[in-house]
């Protein structure tokens, strides 16, 4: 009788584990309309919105290198270095000095350069690390760093400000990506869609499941057939095009590219993966889960500045919720072991 | 009683059994160690040597059954406590720090203090000193990845005996990778040790240095304790009947085929594959594969033997020879590529090579084939269910619900997943690395079914095994392999327990 109790106990207590991130979500804001009166309005919506399209497109990419076991440094400073491109295009364009001409490049085709740009450095960072069998912390560390220092060399430091594009060159309207349509903020919508499109990749196609294959036993991929290296690359080639998607969209919220943009943004992308219960061993994570948790950084964020606390303390904060996830998580896959130990143990 | 206090017997274990999930590794042993003597102890691969010799180290501890050290009852929860009643282990691996000098290995974890630093003084020099006791003067400031293997088994050694309260010295195949000179030398030590009153339990596989080093022998089989007999009155055939035993075994397979007239599936000749460090994996092995055959390889350990499917898999750029698929040469470029080409692996480690625990039951058998399941990329969930559905139930696999995580199956369920996976790829060829290993007695003759149930059907294997019975009831021809040589090829009625054994010792004359 008391087996049967607890093994349902440890049923509703998985159900609870699957949905903690968005049960502290809900928390949260709960917690926060109370704690700052005017917490809970359209504005604030709006505000969190833009923030969290951010961290949450971000967190895409770097839920899929997360599951294949690894991890991606580069993404803040590649944002940086997107920006500074797509800025330096649409005020300076490019100078082809042999042909003595500048070429002035329309809105999207600024977008697809700066995205190229971004899959480029990704495939860079995938192949160092399976080509030269560089372990990807450090990988992307170096990546990071270079990422950064061009972002600087590219306009020697300075800002590209007040970005708003110029009729005569054909190419204003950059202010669309950081805009609100019906007053639903473009970044968020086009965090929408690339959830949806990667949830799809991850869940529906051969890629996806490599991509967990990988991670949850490299070894045992590989003798299966599952092209290691190839799946690689193209997972840092996908965390390279987010990242410089979000770099455009920084740039248009701002109307501004500054060479520090992006700066310390890979933190809390990992965080959003790991909230949303990506295992940093690999194997395991959902792109749902990491919007989730996009959101539960955000509204950490955004709701201790509305109720006055102060930068150091939200950065404790924080990290005690990063690491508390991590806790909960280890719990979570030990109940999950010793369940599927038991029905081990049944079935015989 | 009377026999835990026996005269000449510094160690009793009795009645031992261990159990894991699956298996009896051991069954009520009784085990007696000489005082003084090299007590050698002899079996097949998993006839559970190592499992004994690991209880009596404190490394793992009896399900059942009770260790007598002196007469005294004792009970050993880690080395540590094994370590302080005088029992020293050296593992088949070498537990050594490459990166550090000789003298800290020697002291690692016993380390002598000063103030808040080490006495490296005291360290260096009783270090040396072991050392010249054991005539290897090796430098200690060395580091240990410097050393030949010779020279770090000395090392190992040396670690037991810088406390002078060794009573007990466990050596597990300590000469598995020593030349000739290297092993004389370390039986001079070996000698000099039991003449100072130290007990010796020696591993090997090597019946003739069982005959030229041993004092007493004990024999287990199946886990079970077999025979023990002092070294002069017996001799190496008595020794391979006992190992081998006539009991039960399973039902030899009789097959009317014409070999001759199959075709030939796979031929790889003179394959080669180079050791680093110089020497040979696999020298010149050549050998075929008919339609519908079942090829064994035998050998022992180091042999060569898993060598052989990595280098036909394309694991293995670096080796030499030519590997024919249908009479066509191939150029083999990769394990995807070989895997399209029609080869499929059953690896010998089945959770770090087979399973992605992380994944599912499903998705585990499906791994190798999606790509086949796939239009524009998306996975046909139709089908891939269809696929897995059919294949758990050709292959029996017990499964309450394929969405399931892998670990909830049974060692024998998910070698069947791990084979599966293999055969959903519809392979012309399908290797198999100990596809019996740590599944119990019931689940092999199930892997062995389905081994013939596929060959029946047309499909060629080859299977790998270092167990005499298992290879004997399975395969319709053994290649022998030694020290990466092949050195047998049996069929029909050659294939007899007596044959492989010398055959799989015979390259280990040559060094």
């Amino acid at each position: 009788m008391s087996v049967d109790k607890k093994s349902s106990n440890n049923t509703l207590v998985m159900t609870l584990l699957k949905g903690r991130t968005f049960i502290v979500l809900i928390v949260l804001l709960i917690f926060f309309s109370i704690a700052a009166p005017n917490f809970l309005n359209m504005n604030t919506a709006l505000l969190i919105g833009k923030h969290v399209a951010l961290y949450g497109i971000l967190a895409i990419g770097m839920t899929y290198v997360i599951i294949t076991g690894g991890i991606d440094l580069s993404v803040g400073a590649i944002v940086g270095l997107a920006g500074m491109i797509a800025g330096g295009l649409l005020q300076k364009g490019l100078t082809l000095k042999m042909f003595g001409v500048t070429l002035y490049f329309s809105v999207p085709a600024v977008v697809i350069i700066t995205v190229l740009i971004g899959a480029i450095i990704g495939i860079v960072n995938g192949l160092i690390i399976t080509k030269f069998n560089v372990a990807p912390f450090i990988a992307t560390l170096g990546m990071m760093y270079v990422a950064r220092g061009f972002a600087n060399i590219h306009s020697n430091g300075a800002t590209y400000s007040d970005l708003k594009g110029y009729e005569a060159l054909g190419n204003q309207g950059w202010g669309f990506f950081g805009s609100s349509v019906a007053g639903i903020p473009v970044g968020l919508v086009i965090l929408v869609i690339l959830g949806v499109i990667f949830a799809v990749l991850l869940k529906k196609t051969s890629f996806g499941w490599h991509v967990f294959a990988i991670g949850g036993n490299e070894k045992a991929a590989k003798l299966s057939g599952v092209k290691v290296d190839k799946v690689k690359i193209l997972v840092y080639m996908i965390s390279g095009i987010c990242s410089s998607i979000v770099g455009i969209i920084a740039s248009s919220q701002l109307a501004a590219s500054h060479p520090a943009t992006g700066e310390s943004w890979e933190m809390n992308a990992i965080a959003s993966a790991v909230l949303g219960g990506t295992s940093m061993a690999g194997g395991i994570g959902t792109i749902g889960g990491t919007i989730v948790g996009a959101f539960v950084i955000g509204v950490i964020n955004d709701g201790m500045v509305m109720c006055g606390v102060s930068e150091f303390w939200q950065m404790v904060i924080k990290g005690l919720v990063i690491v508390l996830a991590v806790i909960i998580d280890q719990f979570q896959r030990n109940l999950q072991a010793k369940m599927a130990l038991k029905a081990r143990n049944e079935s015989k | 009683m009377e026999k835990t206090n026996r005269e000449g017997v510094c160690f009793h274990a009795e009645g031992i059994s261990k159990i894991y999930p699956g298996t009896k590794a051991l069954d009520n042993v009784d085990f007696d160690l000489l005082t003084g003597k090299v007590n050698v102890l002899i079996g097949e691969n998993g006839a559970g040597k190592s499992t004994l010799m690991k209880m009596i180290a404190g490394i793992e501890q009896p399900s059942e059954g009770k260790l007598y050290m002196d007469g005294e009852e004792v009970h050993f929860k880690d080395t540590t406590e094994a370590r302080k009643h005088g029992i020293g282990i050296i593992h088949q691996e070498l537990n050594l720090f490459p990166n550090l000098p000789v003298y800290q290995n020697i002291f690692v974890a016993r380390e002598k203090k000063k103030g808040l630093g080490m006495d490296n003084k005291y360290h260096r020099e009783k270090a040396e000193a072991v050392l010249k006791k054991l005539e290897h003067e090796i430098p200690v400031d060395t580091l240990v990845g410097e050393l030949r293997v010779g020279q770090q088994q000395m090392i190992e050694i040396a670690r037991n005996l810088v406390e002078d309260d060794l009573k007990i010295l466990i050596m597990d195949e300590p000469t598995s990778s020593l030349s000739e000179q290297e092993v004389q030398v370390l039986f001079k030590i070996m000698r000099e040790l039991t003449a100072q009153g130290i007990s010796i339990v020696y591993i090997s596989h090597r019946l003739e240095e069982i005959m030229q080093i041993g004092d007493h022998v004990t024999i287990l089989r199946d886990g079970k304790y077999v025979a023990d007999a002092d070294v002069k009155d017996i001799d190496v055939p008595w020794i391979v009947k006992q190992m081998t035993g006539e009991g039960k075994s399973y039902p030899k397979k009789d097959r009317e085929i014409d070999w001759e007239k199959q075709e030939k599936v796979l031929e790889v000749k003179n394959l080669s594959l180079p050791k680093s460090g110089g020497g040979y994996l696999l020298k010149d092995v050549s050998f075929d594969l008919k339609k519908g055959e079942i090829l064994g390889i035998y050998g022992l350990m180091g042999a060569g033997r898993t060598e052989v499917f990595e280098c036909i898999m394309g694991l293995r750029p670096e080796h030499t020879g030519d590997i024919f698929l249908e009479g066509e040469k191939m150029d083999i470029k990769s394990i995807s590529g070989q895997i399209d080409k029609g080869f499929a692996l059953v690896p010998e480690d089945r959770q770090r090579e087979g399973l992605v625990q992380t994944m599912d039951i499903g998705r585990n058998c499906s791994l190798s084939a999606l790509t086949r399941y796939t239009k524009a990329g998306f996975v046909d969930f139709k089908k891939e269910n269809e696929m897995v559905d059919g294949e758990i139930r050709d292959i029996h696999i017990k499964v309450a619900d394929k969405r399931l995580p892998i670990l909830s199956l049974s060692g024998g369920n998910q070698q069947k997943v791990v084979i599966g996976k293999g055969i959903l790829t519809d392979p012309k060829i399908l290797l198999m690395d100990e596809p019996s290993r740590g599944i119990d007695i019931g689940a092999k003759t199930e892997v062995f079914d389905i081994i013939n149930q596929y060959a029946e059907q047309g499909l060629s294997i080859i299977v790998i095994s270092s167990e005499l019975k298992e290879i004997i009831a399975i395969a319709d021809r053994v290649v022998v392999l030694s020290n990466g040589i092949k050195t047998g090829e049996l069929k029909g009625n050659e294939i007899q327990e007596e044959t492989l054994v010398l055959a799989s010792y015979k390259g280990h004359h040559d060094h």
